[in-house]
């Protein structure tokens, strides 16, 4: 009921909708949320990878992620955001539907994922959080963002 | 404390930088034993260790620059000549500065036992009371030497600390000075003039330079980066701007923006004498403990490159100079013997060519006998004896790169000692540079390392495939290549379905970046733009959509998600603001598989069977098999038939300037001709020998090539066919190459 003060900063996250799934990310992970971006592709890169944006002079990868996570892909005239997030030294963005607000989730605890939910989505969560009026799947950026580096592991493009 | 701390690692920074200094100045003095300028400059040197050192109470390193600076006095005042044995008493005080100063580094204090300074201390004191140290060194002191303990005083007078605790240690020093203290000063000028000067230079160094972080220097260049590229954008929207002053002010921009990429790129440069200052020293000892007799000239010392570069060249350098005094320059008798002048030259020169430096080392040794070379690396496994005769002089050389590779009968502790030339190869083309050596067997060996000035900004050539541009380094383009109409059909040949251009009478494979990209082909049917690129060994022509600009790019990283994409080396922002990938020439040629890097990979995987050959594979006599061995073939030609004529009863074409005899490989063979059938004529261009005679064998066309296993049998072998082997599940004659040669009338 009432908040009970925990370690608070890994508490707020900055929230996002991939394909109806309600993705937080703790915002000290995130450096900042960007409408569309210019964006030039990168020939025989994994298929998540949508390509690089010039972010004030420095070169980030986008990752989108309902291709990262095995969803159906986004139609054609839904422009996606950019959610810049740091990982391990590098400046990453995931390319999702929808921006949502920072939320607050004190007083609820993680739940690990439920063992029904697609693996590839499992893979890049740290728990869920069961919040009154959503389920918050709070996403291990590091992990979210790691794509295969060697080409032609998968299918890739033809 | 801090404040100590600090003024402690400003005291180590400037003082190392001061003995690297003093190394080359006590190398010079050895040969020039009466320089004043060096001497006062030596001086000057060790007694602002000396003072600081008094200042910071490190007792051992201040007793130790006492005696040295005593010595050094005694030198400059005329009172004492240089010796080797006081050259020698010098350089040790320095290494043991060095070793002090490392110490102090680690533990913020002198006291270390490790380093001792006693003996050293010693064998100046006995040079400096006349004599002789353990051994050797004919130090003949002149009897006033004691008066320079009493010239030294004074020059100690202006420094700050190092009397009111009279050191127990140097109470030795003091003891002669009671003796001759009525020796009036033999030189009094010298002394305010030192003086004077050292006052002087230490304001100028002061007042007009300091010291910045180095990640501070980064910083900027990167916002420069960004400065540059924002600063084009900007000049591409005014253009179509009717604003006037919007685009004066842009324009005012551009040239601000330029001047000060420049003036920033300029704060990193540093001169490559700060590379070889330690050279004379290592060139010295080297030679001493070698016994060679070297001398070392360098050139273009001032030649500035990045910094971050010139520290990445430092090793491989020094490694390339060990080398040439430990392989190249012989013993003195040996030179005489061979007529050479006993002292051998080893030179060192940079300078700039076309936006990379250039770095020299030279000796005039005994140079580089490409025979041994080859002979060490078939013993070494390196190659096999097939690459081998394909490889021209210089490749042979090349092979002294290779890892495994190292010519050294013993391993010396100079070079030789898994610091191999693979490990300078390596190290040189991390930072985008190349290295490579000729030699002439007797008269001595160059070695000449390309580095790039700076690693942040290149020049590129910007290509554009399908709706993006791609920028390619500069460094890595040798020539662009467009072929239309007619040509295209003559020029570009499709061998197995591996394109190749003819070139110049060279065959260059041709790989079409949108095959690298995607999946697609040779671009066009109209046109073919090829960029002919090299990397390393390798040259190949990559065929691209459109060539766009030459510009300067800055070169930024790519995310870890795209590593693993061996075609690309970074990317940059165009004018527009968008992101280009700029590809890795030694990449593609990796990933498309052209160049020496497949051969090895195939060789590795065919395991100990040496024997495979690279076959080219022909049709003759209506639809029978006959194969070359590739490494014969030079050319593939088409003629008309009727540019064919006759010399004699020898059949001809005019080629290249020349007269090309033919030989119809059917009749050579004996089987019935049939390459008279259409109206073109295929021609094999097989060169003879050095004199650059060729020979045209006409067949009816080409089918393939290939690497096989030939296992050969005698069935079939008759006139011009020494045998006939499976290839490709066919029966193929082999042809006697010699034997059809003969048939030309041109001597093999």
């Amino acid at each position: 009921m009432s908040a009970v003060a925990t370690v608070p900063t890994t508490e707020q996250y900055c929230t996002f909708w991939v394909s109806g799934l309600f993705f937080g990310v703790a915002v000290e992970e995130v450096q900042e949320v960007l409408r569309l971006q210019p964006m030039t592709p990168v020939p025989r890169a994994d298929e998540a990878v949508t390509g690089l944006i010039n972010l004030r002079g420095q070169i980030v990868t986008a990752v989108d992620m309902r291709v990262r996570l095995g969803l159906p892909p986004r139609a054609d005239d839904e422009d996606p955001m950019n959610v810049i997030v740091r990982s391990r030294g590098e400046v990453v963005s995931l390319l999702v539907d929808d921006i949502g607000d920072v939320i607050d989730t004190a007083g609820v605890d993680a739940q690990p994922a439920p063992s029904n939910m697609p693996r590839e989505v499992q893979d890049v969560l740290r728990g869920v959080c069961p919040l009154p009026d959503a389920i918050l799947l709070v996403l291990d950026a590091d992990r979210a963002v790691d794509v295969a580096t060697a080409p032609d592991t998968t299918g890739g493009t033809p | 404390m801090d404040d100590d701390a600090e003024i402690i690692a400003e005291f180590l920074v400037e003082s190392h930088e001061n003995l690297d200094q003093l190394d080359r100045d006590l190398v010079e003095l050895e040969q020039q034993p009466d320089s004043r300028d060096r001497l006062s400059s030596i001086f000057r040197t060790i007694h602002t260790i000396k003072g600081t050192s008094g200042f910071l109470a490190f007792n051992r390193l201040e007793q130790l620059t006492h005696v040295g600076e005593t010595l050094l006095s005694r030198l400059r005042d005329g009172e004492a000549v240089m010796t080797p044995a006081i050259a020698e008493a010098l350089l040790s005080m320095v290494d043991t500065v060095r070793a002090l100063l490392d110490v102090i580094e680690r533990t913020s204090s002198d006291a270390d036992p490790s380093v001792d300074v006693a003996p050293v201390v010693a064998v100046i004191e006995d040079l400096l009371a006349g004599r002789e140290p353990s051994s050797g060194g004919a130090a003949e002191e002149p009897v006033v030497s004691p008066a320079a303990s009493s010239a030294a005083p004074p020059d100690l007078a202006p420094d700050p600390a190092p009397d009111p605790a009279p050191d127990p240690v140097l109470a030795p020093e003091p003891a002669p000075v009671p003796a001759s203290h009525p020796e009036p000063h033999p030189a009094p000028h010298p002394e305010p003039e030192v003086h004077a000067e050292d006052g002087a230079e230490r304001r100028s160094r002061v007042d007009s330079s300091v010291r910045v972080d180095v990640d501070l220097l980064d910083d900027l260049v990167d916002l420069v980066g960004e400065l540059v590229l924002t600063r084009n954008q900007l000049i591409q929207r005014s253009l179509a701007s009717d604003d006037l002053e919007l685009v004066r002010a842009s324009q005012r921009l551009d040239l601000v923006a330029s001047e000060l990429q420049e003036s920033v790129m300029k704060t990193r440069m540093q001169p490559i004498g700060q590379v070889w200052s330690k050279m004379p020293r290592v060139v010295r000892d080297l030679s001493h403990q070698l016994g060679r007799e070297v001398e070392l000239v360098m050139e273009g010392h001032e030649t500035e490159l990045d910094r971050s570069l010139l520290e990445a060249v430092k090793d491989p350098l020094t490694h390339l100079v060990r080398n040439s005094l430990d392989h190249g320059i012989e013993p003195p008798d040996v030179r005489a013997a061979a007529g050479k002048p006993a002292k051998g030259t080893l030179s060192l020169r940079a300078y700039h060519e076309s936006g990379q430096v250039v770095v020299e080392i030279a000796d005039d040794g005994k140079g580089i006998d490409p025979e041994k070379i080859a002979a060490v690396a078939l013993e070494r496994g390196v190659v096999t004896r097939d690459q081998l005769a394909r490889m021209d002089g210089r490749e042979v050389l090349g092979l002294i790169f290779r890892p495994g590779f190292s010519t050294a009968s013993a391993v010396s502790n100079i070079s030789g000692r898994g610091v191999g030339m693979d490990v300078v190869r390596t190290n040189i083309e991390r930072i985008g540079g190349s290295v490579d050596v000729v030699s002439e067997p007797g008269r001595g060996t160059t070695t000449r390392v390309r580095i790039p000035l700076t690693l942040a900004i290149i020049p590129a050539l910007v290509v554009g495939e399908g709706a993006e541009r791609y920028a390619i380094p500069q460094a890595n383009l040798v020539e662009l290549v467009r072929i239309e109409g007619e040509d295209l059909e003559r020029q570009v040949e499709d061998l197995a379905g591996a394109p190749v251009l003819r070139l110049r009478g060279q065959l260059l494979p041709l790989v079409p970046l949108a095959g690298v990209l995607e999946d697609g082909g040779l671009p066009g049917d109209e046109a073919l733009t090829v960029v002919v690129l090299q990397s390393d060994d390798v040259r190949f022509g990559l065929c691209v959509s459109t060539v766009h600009d030459t510009q300067e790019i800055v070169v930024k990283p790519i995310g870890r998600q795209l590593k693993g994409l061996a075609m690309y080396a970074g990317a940059t922002i165009m004018g527009d603001g968008r992101v280009a990938l700029i590809l890795d020439v030694a990449g593609i040629a990796a990933t498309a598989g052209v160049g020496a890097t497949q051969a090895e990979v195939v060789d590795l995987k065919a395991g100990a069977a040496d024997d495979r050959t690279a076959l080219l594979v022909l049709e003759v006599a209506d639809g029978r098999r006959a194969a070359l061995p590739l490494a014969a073939v030079a050319r593939l030609e088409e003629f008309e038939r009727d540019r064919i004529e006759r010399s004699g009863t020898a059949e001809v074409v005019q080629y290249r300037d020349g007269i090309l005899p033919l030989v119809r490989l059917a009749s050579a063979i004996g089987l019935p001709d049939t390459s008279d059938r259409s109206d073109q004529v295929s021609v094999v261009v097989h060169e003879t020998g050095a004199t650059g005679g060729a020979v045209g064998i006409v067949i009816d066309k080409v089918l393939d090539v290939v690497e096989v296993e030939v296992s050969a049998s005698q069935v079939g072998r008759r006139a011009g066919v020494t045998g006939s082997a499976v290839v490709q599940d066919r029966v193929t004659d082999l042809v006697d190459l010699a034997a059809v040669v003969a048939r030309s009338g041109v001597s093999a």
